[in-house]
C-alpha cells in the first residue's frame, strides 16, 4: 500500500488492519512515534492524519493510504516548530517517551485554537498520559507556544 | 533505514579516528590515567577494553564528552553529573555531550558496588567521583599549557574551555594531546563551594533536543538489519507453567518466522511486533496453573489482619508498650491499607539481544547493567565481560526497570538464544500491568496511647507486606536477622517513634507468590502515608494544629523543623482559604532528603480534587536546582496516581486490571499547580527522585480530613 509520511511517499507490504503505529515505526523505520498502550488510552502514538491529531495505535494503516500522515520526525526538520520551541524553553521532558504524542497532540490544538485556554488545553491533551508527572510544564509550554506561533 | 548497529559503530570509529590523532583525554578516576581504546587496534576490537573505560574524554574539537555510569530514565543525571565535571573542570557547557557508560566495573556504584541506579543515590553517590574526575582533566590541562608557554601551572587561568596565562591562551583541545602525555596527578583539589559556579545553578537538561524531535533511543526504538521482534506468552497465574501448547496457527501467520519456548512461556518470533503479536494472540496454550491459582485479594486482606495479631519479627523497640498502652489516657487503634501496584512506565518493557559465539550485545533501558550482564552470561556461557550492554534512554523506570532476577532482559536473551537471531522482545501495556514485580500491598495495625496531653507516650505497629528482597540475591546483604528494611523504613526508623519511650514496630513478611519489587520511593510509599496520617489524628484528637502538633515531636529535629516551617509559611498554613478547600501536611524523610507538603483539596461532585501542593524540600547541596523542582513536580504527579487511582486485585489466580483503561494514573487535567522551595543547606547532597511521592497521599488524606472530618485510611482514596 502507498503511504505519505512528512511529504515523502512510501510503498510497504502491510496487511490493511496492521496498525498506523506498526506501519511507521517497524515497516517505515521511524521510531518517533511511540507505543504506550494500545489501545488509545495513552496518546503516546499520535501523529497528524491530513493534519488532525490520530492514535496512530488504532488506526488501521489502510485508513491512511490516501491521507498524509505527519509524525514527530515530520513536525519540522530541526527542532523549530513553536511547540518544539516552547518545549525546550520550559524544559518540559522528563524521560521523554510521552512527549513525541504530547508534541503532536499541542500542535494539532493550536492548528485550530490559535489562544487555547486551560480547559482547552486539558481537554485537547486528556489523553495523553505522562508517568513523569511533567503536566504543569505540559499546559505552560503550550501556553508558551501559542504566544511563539503569534510572534 | 537507521542502522544502530552501525550508528554506534560509526561513532566509534570517530572516536578511533581521534584517538588515533592522539588528542583524546581519558582516564579513570581513582587516579589511573589509560588511552580511551587502543589506538588503531581499538576499533577492530569492539568487545574487549570498553573505548570509554573513563568517565570523560576532551576531544580535539574541543568537546567534552561525559560518559555517565548511571542510567537517564527522567531524573535529569544526563545532566546532574556532567554538572559535577564541568564544574572542576571549567568546561564551556555549551561543549558539554553526554553518553551513556557501557557496563563495567569501573562503572560500579560507589556504594552499592555493581553498576545501578536506583535508591535516589546517583547525584550524591557520583558527588566526589564526577567532581575529582573533572578536577584531574582540568589539572591535566593546566599543567600541559604552563610547560608548553613557561610559566608556573598556578598563573594559568581556566574559562568556558578556554586556558590563558598572560598573553597565553589555548582551548582544551589544542591541548589535549599534550595533556594526554602527562602522567595523572596523585591528588587534586576539589573547588571550595564559594567558587562553585555551575553547581547551585539551575540548568536546563541536556537530553531536551533529542526528545522533542522523536531522535531520541529508548531500548523500543533498537533497530538494525535483521533484527526480529517477539512477543510472548507469559503465564495467567504466577508461577504457572506451560504444559502443552499448539503454534499451528501462529505460524501460519504472514510475518511470523517462529514460535519457541522459554522459561517464562511461549514466544513468538516475527517480523515486526505486529505480527508478533497477532501470532501469540493466536497461541494455544495449556497451563499448568501451579500453587496460585486461588489468589484472591480480599482473601490475602484476611490473612494480613490475622497476622497482625500475632507476634512478628521486631523491626524496632524500646520500653515497654503494652504496659504504657494500659496507662494512656486514651488510646487510638486503626488500620491503614495499601494495594499492589504496578510501575507502568510509559515505556513498556523491552531488550534486544544479539548473541554471537563469542559475545552477546543487549540494547535495554536498564537500571541494573551489573545484573543483567551476569545473568545474560550464564544463559549463554559467555563470561560477563563478553556481555556487551549498551544503555538506552529509559522510558521512565521507576524500580521496574531494576529487577534482582533481570526478569526483562534474562527473558530477552532466552528467546534470541532459542530463536538462534537477534531478537528485541516486547512486551504489551497488558503484559507489563499483569506481569508481577508490583509494589506490594501493606496493612498497617496500630495502637497508640496518648497523654493527658494528647502526645503520644505508646506506640505498638505491626507492618504486614511481602518482602521485596527475601529470595533475592541481594537478601544475604540487605536483611538483617530476617527483617527487609525496605519494609519498615519511614516507620522503624521514624523521628515520631525515636522521640517515644514505649514504642514496637512488628514485621510480618507473608509469602503469596506475587512477585514484588521496589516502586518509586520502596518501604516510604506505605509508611509515609501510615505516620503521617496517624500523626495527623492525634493532632486532631488532640485538638491542636497539625504543623503545631508536629513542631513539637520533631523538636529535636531541625532539618524536618525547616521543611515543616518552609511548607507551612509558603503554603499560607493557617490563612483562610475559598469555602469549599481545606488544607493537609505531611512530611517525610527519605533517600536521605526530607520534603514536607501542603495539599490544598476540594471535594466536586463526590470527586477529589488537589488544587495545590506546595513541596519544601531539604535535599542538602542542591546540585541542580530546575531537576530538582522538575523531580518534585514528577514525585507528586507520581504519588497522586497512587492516592487517587491506581491498584491491582486479584481473583482466582488473575491481575483484574490490564491497561490504563482500568489501571488509572492521573492525566493532565487532574495535575494541580505544585510549588517547590528548596532549604538553602550546605549538608551533603541528598536523593531527589523518590522523597517527593511519599508525602502527598497523606497530605490530601490530612486536607480530606479537615474538610470533611472522615478519616480515610486506605489507597487509593475513596470518599464513599
Ligand atoms: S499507544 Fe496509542 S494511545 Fe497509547
Ligand atoms: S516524560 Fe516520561 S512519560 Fe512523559
Amino acid at each position: 500500500m502507498k503511504l505519505t509520511v512528512n511529504g515523502t511517499a512510501h510503498e510497504v507490504d502491510a496487511p490493511p488492519d496492521m496498525p498506523l503505529l506498526w506501519v511507521l515505526r517497524d515497516l517505515v523505520g521511524l521510531t518517533g512515534t511511540k507505543f504506550g498502550c494500545g489501545m488509545a488510552q495513552c496518546g503516546a502514538c499520535t501523529v497528524h492524519l491530513d493534519g488532525t491529531a490520530m492514535r496512530s495505535c488504532v488506526t488501521p494503516a489502510a485508513a491512511a493510504a490516501d491521507k498524509s500522515v505527519t509524525t514527530i520526525e515530520g513536525l519540522s526538520a530541526d527542532g523549530s516548530h513553536p511547540v518544539q520551541r516552547a518545549w525546550a524553553e520550559l524544559d518540559v521532558v522528563q524521560c521523554g517517551y510521552c512527549q513525541s504524542g504530547q508534541i503532536m497532540s499541542a500542535a494539532a490544538l493550536l492548528a485550530t485554537n490559535a489562544k487555547p485556554t486551560d480547559a482547552d488545553i486539558d481537554s485537547a491533551l486528556s489523553g495523553n498520559l505522562c508517568r513523569c508527572g511533567t503536566y504543569l510544564r505540559i499546559r505552560a509550554a503550550v501556553h508558551r507556544a501559542a504566544e511563539l506561533s503569534k510572534a | 533505514m537507521n542502522d544502530l548497529s552501525n550508528a554506534s559503530r560509526r561513532k566509534f570509529l570517530k572516536a578511533g579516528a581521534v584517538i588515533g590523532g592522539g588528542l583524546v583525554i581519558a582516564f579513570t578516576v581513582p587516579l589511573v590515567k589509560r588511552f580511551s581504546g587502543g589506538g588503531e587496534a581499538a576499533p577492530t576490537a569492539p568487545a574487549a577494553a570498553p573505548v570509554a573505560n573513563a568517565f570523560l574524554r576532551v576531544g580535539s574539537d574541543d568537546s567534552v564528552t561525559v560518559l555517565i555510569a548511571h542510567s537517564e530514565m527522567g531524573q535529569g543525571i544526563w545532566t546532574a553529573l556532567p554538572m559535577l565535571i564541568a564544574e572542576e573542570l571549567d568546561a564551556d557547557w555549551s561543549r558539554v555531550r553526554v553518553e551513556h557508560a557501557p557496563a563495567a566495573p569501573v562503572y560500579a556504584h560507589t556504594v552499592f558496588g555493581m553498576q545501578m541506579t536506583g535508591g535516589s543515590s546517583s547525584t550524591w553517590s557520583e558527588f566526589e567521583r564526577y567532581r575529582q574526575a573533572g578536577a584531574t582533566a582540568r589539572a591535566l590541562l593546566v599543567q600541559a599549557a604552563a610547560q608548553q608557554w613557561g610559566v608556573a601551572p598556578a598563573d594559568c587561568r581556566v574559562e568556558n574551555g578556554v586556558i590563558s596565562s598572560g598573553s597565553h591562551s589555548a582551548r582544551f583541545g589544542e591541548l589535549a594531546e599534550a595533556a594526554n602525555a602527562l602522567p595523572a596527578p596523585e591528588k587534586v583539589a576539589l573547588k571550595d563551594s564559594k567558587d562553585w559556579k555551575l553547581i547551585g545553578k539551575a540548568t536546563k537538561r541536556l537530553d531536551t533536543p533529542e526528545k522533542i524531535t522523536g531522535r531520541a533511543v529508548f531500548g523500543m526504538d533498537v533497530k538494525f538489519d535483521g533484527l526480529l521482534t517477539a512477543v510472548v506468552a507469559r503465564p495467567p497465574v504466577f508461577g504457572a507453567t506451560v504444559k502443552s501448547y499448539d503454534a499451528a496457527k501462529a505460524k501460519a501467520l504472514p510475518g511470523v518466522r517462529t514460535v519457541v519456548q522459554v522459561p517464562s512461556g511461549v514466544a513468538v518470533v516475527a517480523d515486526h511486533f505486529w505480527a508478533a503479536k497477532q501470532g501469540r494472540d493466536a497461541l494455544a496454550v495449556e497451563w499448568d496453573l501451579g500453587p496460585n491459582a486461588a489468589l484472591d485479594t480480599a482473601a490475602l486482606k484476611a490473612e494480613f489482619q490475622r497476622l497482625a495479631d500475632t507476634p512478628g519479627l521486631a523491626a524496632a523497640k524500646a520500653g515497654d508498650p503494652a504496659a504504657a498502652l494500659k496507662q494512656a489516657a486514651r488510646t487510638l487503634k486503626a488500620d491503614y491499607h495499601v494495594p499492589y501496584l504496578a510501575h507502568a512506565p510509559m515505556e513498556p518493557l523491552n531488550a534486544t539481544v544479539k548473541i554471537g559465539p563469542d559475545s552477546c550485545e543487549i540494547w535495554a533501558g536498564t537500571q541494573f547493567q551489573t545484573l543483567d550482564q551476569m545473568v545474560a552470561a550464564q544463559i549463554t556461557g559467555l563470561k560477563p565481560e563478553q556481555v556487551q550492554i549498551h544503555t538506552t534512554f529509559l522510558g521512565g523506570g521507576f524500580g521496574r526497570r531494576a529487577t534482582p532476577t533481570s526478569d526483562f532482559v534474562s527473558e530477552a536473551v532466552h528467546v534470541a538464544k532459542a530463536a538462534g537471531q537477534p531478537v528485541k522482545t516486547v512486551w504489551t501495556r497488558e503484559d507489563d500491568v499483569r506481569g508481577g514485580y508490583y509494589r506490594p500491598a501493606y496493612l498497617h495495625r496500630v495502637q497508640i496511647g496518648v497523654d493527658d496531653k494528647g502526645m503520644p507516650s505508646a506506640w505498638q505497629h505491626a507492618v504486614v507486606g511481602q518482602s521485596i528482597l527475601v529470595g533475592t540475591p541481594m537478601e544475604p546483604m540487605m536483611v538483617k536477622d530476617g527483617i527487609d528494611a525496605t519494609s519498615v523504613e519511614g516507620v522503624a526508623d521514624s523521628p515520631y517513634l525515636k522521640g517515644i519511650a514505649a514504642h514496637r514496630v512488628d514485621m510480618h513478611s507473608p509469602n503469596t507468590g506475587i512477585p514484588v519489587l521496589w516502586w518509586r520511593s520502596v518501604g516510604h510509599s506505605h509508611t509515609a502515608f501510615v505516620m503521617e496520617g496517624l500523626i495527623d489524628e492525634l493532632a486532631l484528637a488532640a485538638k491542636q494544629d497539625p504543623v503545631a502538633y508536629r513542631r513539637a515531636l520533631l523538636k529535636d529535629h531541625p532539618r524536618h523543623l525547616g521543611a515543616l516551617n518552609l511548607a507551612a509559611e509558603k503554603a499560607g498554613w493557617g490563612t483562610p482559604l475559598p469555602a469549599g478547600r481545606a488544607r493537609g501536611i505531611a512530611l517525610h524523610e527519605s533517600f536521605g532528603s526530607i520534603v514536607a507538603q501542603v495539599a490544598e483539596v476540594s471535594v466536586q461532585d463526590g470527586q477529589i480534587r488537589v488544587h495545590r501542593v506546595t513541596c519544601a524540600v531539604d535535599c542538602g547541596i542542591a546540585v541542580n536546582p530546575a531537576g530538582i523542582v522538575a523531580q518534585l513536580e514528577s514525585g507528586v504527579a507520581f504519588g497522586l496516581s497512587a492516592a487517587l487511582h491506581s491498584r491491582l486485585d486479584f481473583q482466582e489466580g488473575r491481575v483484574q486490571q490490564s491497561n490504563f483503561h482500568d489501571y488509572v494514573v492521573l492525566r493532565l487535567g487532574e495535575m494541580p499547580q505544585v510549588d517547590v522551595h528548596i532549604v538553602p543547606s550546605t549538608e551533603k547532597p541528598g536523593g531527589v527522585g523518590e522523597p517527593g511521592t511519599p508525602p502527598v497521599a497523606p497530605a490530601v488524606a490530612n486536607a480530606l480530613a479537615a474538610l470533611t472530618g472522615k478519616r480515610l485510611r486506605e489507597l487509593p482514596l475513596r470518599l464513599a
